[in-house]
């Protein structure tokens, strides 16, 4: 039943959610955040995550991975939302392996999922150009010298870049920009000449990078999947990014729904519990329709991925458009219930809603994915 | 071949016999199978019909058989269903009494009331309404005055009953009185009455949108006999919360689809009324509202599909009905809302030159719509219970 997880999901659940809350708390972020940390996650937590079988949680088993498939994936996203877990996890275990898996050579497969799988490589995924996501948009131009490529061009939005050890670029072979015939996939190493990686401090303490590609020469064998050919599978791989996303985001919205709640029947003001005022206790009520409905939606969507249904990029559209729109009410009203206390960084809700913004950005925001849903309906 | 399979093929079979040719045709309302002993049927085979399932009890499958019900297990059901929607058959009887009655007098009447009118109910012989709301007594439901005075052998019932979906047409009427003045809900209890009763007139209403669903229903010296009386005396709000759950998720699915789809879809009209730009509807805010509007409505299938798949599973969704009518209700509203922004001035016909009747459908369908988050406690009323019973919110 793709709406009521197996045992084996429900075991993993319950090790992510142990491992999370007690091993990468909120307080972890925070550490971090005020340590002014070089990577923006902690190693010995990513050495943690490795140990468990999440790094690998998509590939295969005989790659070395522990192939939990989507649902797997999702269902760690999900807790590891909750407490704002900060590691290379959605970059490198999902968008990276997940184009390697997708895209790449067996000889690409056989070096470098093992690695993946072993948290000794790090990836991130450099396509965003403009303050938009919109990958078809894709005008960065990777021209043929000979046998070689030359990439020139400005890559921002680039999450982890910054701490990456490889980087898969998506730059335009031929076409033009909102062609999606035309783009290809570059798997570069971040020390190749002509690459300058910026680190960009964005507001949730997590990191991103712009990246500029100055006449960068890379060889052919540096292609992931086939010249001008790549949009498709950088296509899968994007929704299955957007639905480990919204699962993340679910996650991150239970806590705030969770925390708000307590606090409402805790807070007193007018010699009364504050949740018993009508006025908050309807706006609650619509939060937890909110939650309930965004739960079905994420796992509807990493059904799709998991039995890979036809009508994927409609349910990953569906999920994000709605985690982003829910996470943005969820996260202001946790804020505004919480009144004055809501707005000190001694609580946690700002930074649940820093981290939701971002995630709203990431991937295509609530417009990007009405938009797209409505041109897979035809309309 | 299992059990399962060979009923599979029997009743394949069976319905391939009964059910009559013109019951396998797209059912226009005037041919609703309502029943009941005022019942005309315009077309012969809607009683045919009706006759060949209740004859098995399938009008209400998964009753016990021993009142009438099919007695058949869930498994079993399951496959009806699925043959009956395999031959696009119309359901043979539309009911209050199956959807609503029945279930709460097959938990909390006694042997010889269920006999009695499980059997009728099953048959379509007996058509139902609802007695609830109060001209006093709306979302304050338990706020109720009708009065049933104990005379002894019989009650004696006085009062005003309002909402009383077409009392008009009914026969019977299943209603909530005071039998105690001195406690609220402790005071109510649950009584059947017969509308041929002498003191029982209904009254229709006319509704904003020009119809009449529903009556007034006046009850003066009505004498009701005390076996009536389902459940104990003054425990009757506990059937009457059962018997709201079922409203509201009958309420929440209602109407979903239909309009906009009599006109072929949303799209298609939004794309007459402002062109295209490729094949994109060529107004960018009608094209992401209309995105954005069936985004919910499939976010909320998806919600009442795991609801179902979770019951299943033996964890329900903690009171799933009332955020199913909350949330169904709304999103229908918010339809008919965009449909009238999608078709401009067409929309806003009453009646006559100007107009097809599809057009002159929406209109009406748009003004019943606004009755959705009303009936059957308001929005507001779910999403007291909401805070209250799921999310623990205390009470001031």
């Amino acid at each position: 039943m793709a709406f009521v997880l197996s045992e084996e999901q429900i075991m993993l659940r319950d090790m992510a959610k142990q491992f999370f809350s007690e091993q990468v708390p909120v307080t972890n972020l925070r550490q971090l955040r005020d340590d002014g940390s070089e990577d923006g996650f902690d190693r010995d937590v990513w050495k943690q995550i490795v140990e468990l079988g999440f790094a690998g949680i998509l590939i295969p088993e005989e790659m070395g991975g522990t192939g939990f498939g989507p649902m797997g994936v999702g269902i760690v996203m999900q807790e590891a939302g909750r407490t704002l877990a900060a590691s290379p996890l959605y970059s490198t275990a999902v968008l990276g392996a997940g184009m390697i898996m997708a895209a790449g050579s067996e000889k690409q497969k056989k070096d470098l999922l093992p690695q993946i799988a072993a948290g000794e490589l790090l990836l991130a995924l450099a396509m965003d150009e403009t303050n938009h996501h919109n990958p078809a948009n894709i005008a960065m131009a990777a021209t043929r010298d000979g046998d070689d490529f030359v990439l020139s061009g400005e890559k921002k939005f680039v999450i982890d870049g910054h701490i990456a050890n490889k980087l898969i670029v998506a730059a335009r072979t031929s076409g033009k920009a909102g062609d999606p015939k035309g783009i290809s996939a570059f798997l570069i190493d971040v020390d190749t000449p002509g690459v300058t990686i910026t680190r960009t401090h964005m507001v949730d303490t997590r990191n991103a990078a712009n990246i500029s590609f100055d006449g960068v020469k890379v060889q052919s064998d540096t292609l992931l999947g086939s010249a001008d050919g790549a949009y498709p599978e950088l296509e899968n791989v994007l929704d299955m990014g957007r639905v480990c996303l919204s699962a993340e985001m679910l996650g991150g919205i239970e806590t705030v729904f969770d925390t708000t709640l307590t606090y409402l029947k805790e807070r007193k003001q007018f010699d009364a519990i504050i949740g018993t005022f009508q006025a908050l206790q309807h706006r609650a009520a619509e939060m937890f329709c909110e939650v309930e409905i965004c739960q079905s939606v994420v796992l509807d969507a990493l059904s799709a991925l998991e039995e890979r249904r036809n009508d994927i990029p409609r349910a990953a559209s569906l999920a994000k458009a709605r985690l982003s729109d829910a996470s943005r009410l969820i996260t202001n009203e946790g804020i505004q219930m919480h009144g004055g206390i809501g707005m000190t960084d001694a609580v946690d809700m700002g930074l649940f809603l820093k981290r939701a913004r971002v995630q709203a950005q990431m991937l295509g925001d609530a417009n990007f994915h009405r938009s797209r849903y409505a041109d897979l309906g035809g309309y | 071949m299992s059990e399962l399979e060979t009923f599979r093929a029997e009743t394949r079979a069976w319905l391939e016999e009964n059910c009559p040719a013109s019951m396998r045709t797209p059912m226009p309302e005037r041919e609703m199978p309502w029943g009941g002993r005022n019942a005309s049927y315009p077309n012969p085979d809607t009683k045919t019909w009706m006759d060949n399932m209740a004859s098995r009890g399938w009008t209400a499958p998964t009753w016990p058989a021993e009142y009438g019900g099919g007695g058949l297990s869930k498994e079993e059901n399951k496959i009806l269903q699925e043959e009956l929607a395999r031959i696009k058959a119309r359901p043979a009887l539309t009911s209050f009494g199956l959807w609503m009655l029945g279930p709460a007098l097959l938990e909390f009447a006694g042997e010889e009331q269920k006999k009695k009118y499980i059997g009728e109910i099953v048959r379509g012989e007996i058509r139902w309404c609802q007695g609830y709301s109060e001209p006093g007594a709306g979302s304050d439901l338990a706020g109720l005055q009708t009065k049933a005075e104990d005379k002894g052998d019989h009650y004696l019932v006085n009062g005003q009953k309002v909402w009383t979906s077409y009392a008009d047409q009914c026969d019977w009427i299943f209603c909530l009185v005071r039998t105690d003045n001195s406690v609220k809900h402790g005071g109510i209890s649950f009584l059947l009455i017969d509308m041929d009763d002498p003191g029982v007139e209904a009254r229709p209403i006319k509704l904003i949108s020009g119809s009449s669903p529903f009556c007034e229903t006046f009850l003066t010296d009505v004498k009701v006999p005390k076996e009536n009386l389902v459940g104990e005396l003054n425990k009757g709000w506990t059937i009457a919360k059962r018997l709201l759950e079922h409203e509201r998720s009958m309420i929440s699915g209602m109407g979903m689809g239909a309009g906009a789809a009599s006109m072929g879809g949303m799209e298609a009209v939004a794309k007459e009324n402002f062109g295209t730009d490729g094949d994109r509807i060529a107004d960018p805010a009608i094209r992401s509202a209309i995105a954005a509007h069936k985004m919910d409505q499939q976010a909320f299938g998806l919600t009442m599909k795991r609801a179902g798949e979770e019951a299943k599973a033996g964890h329900g969704m903690g009171a799933a009905a009332s955020m199913f009518k909350y949330y169904g209700t709304e999103v229908n509203k918010r339809r008919f809302e965009l449909l009238l922004d999608v078709m401009g001035s067409q929309a806003l016909g009453w009646e006559g030159d100007g107009f097809d009747s599809k057009e002159l459908a929406v209109t009406r369908s748009w003004l019943r719509s606004k009755g959705n988050s009303i009936e059957g406690g308001t929005s507001e009323v779910q999403l007291n219970v909401i805070a209250k019973r799921v999310l623990g919110l205390p009470t001031a």
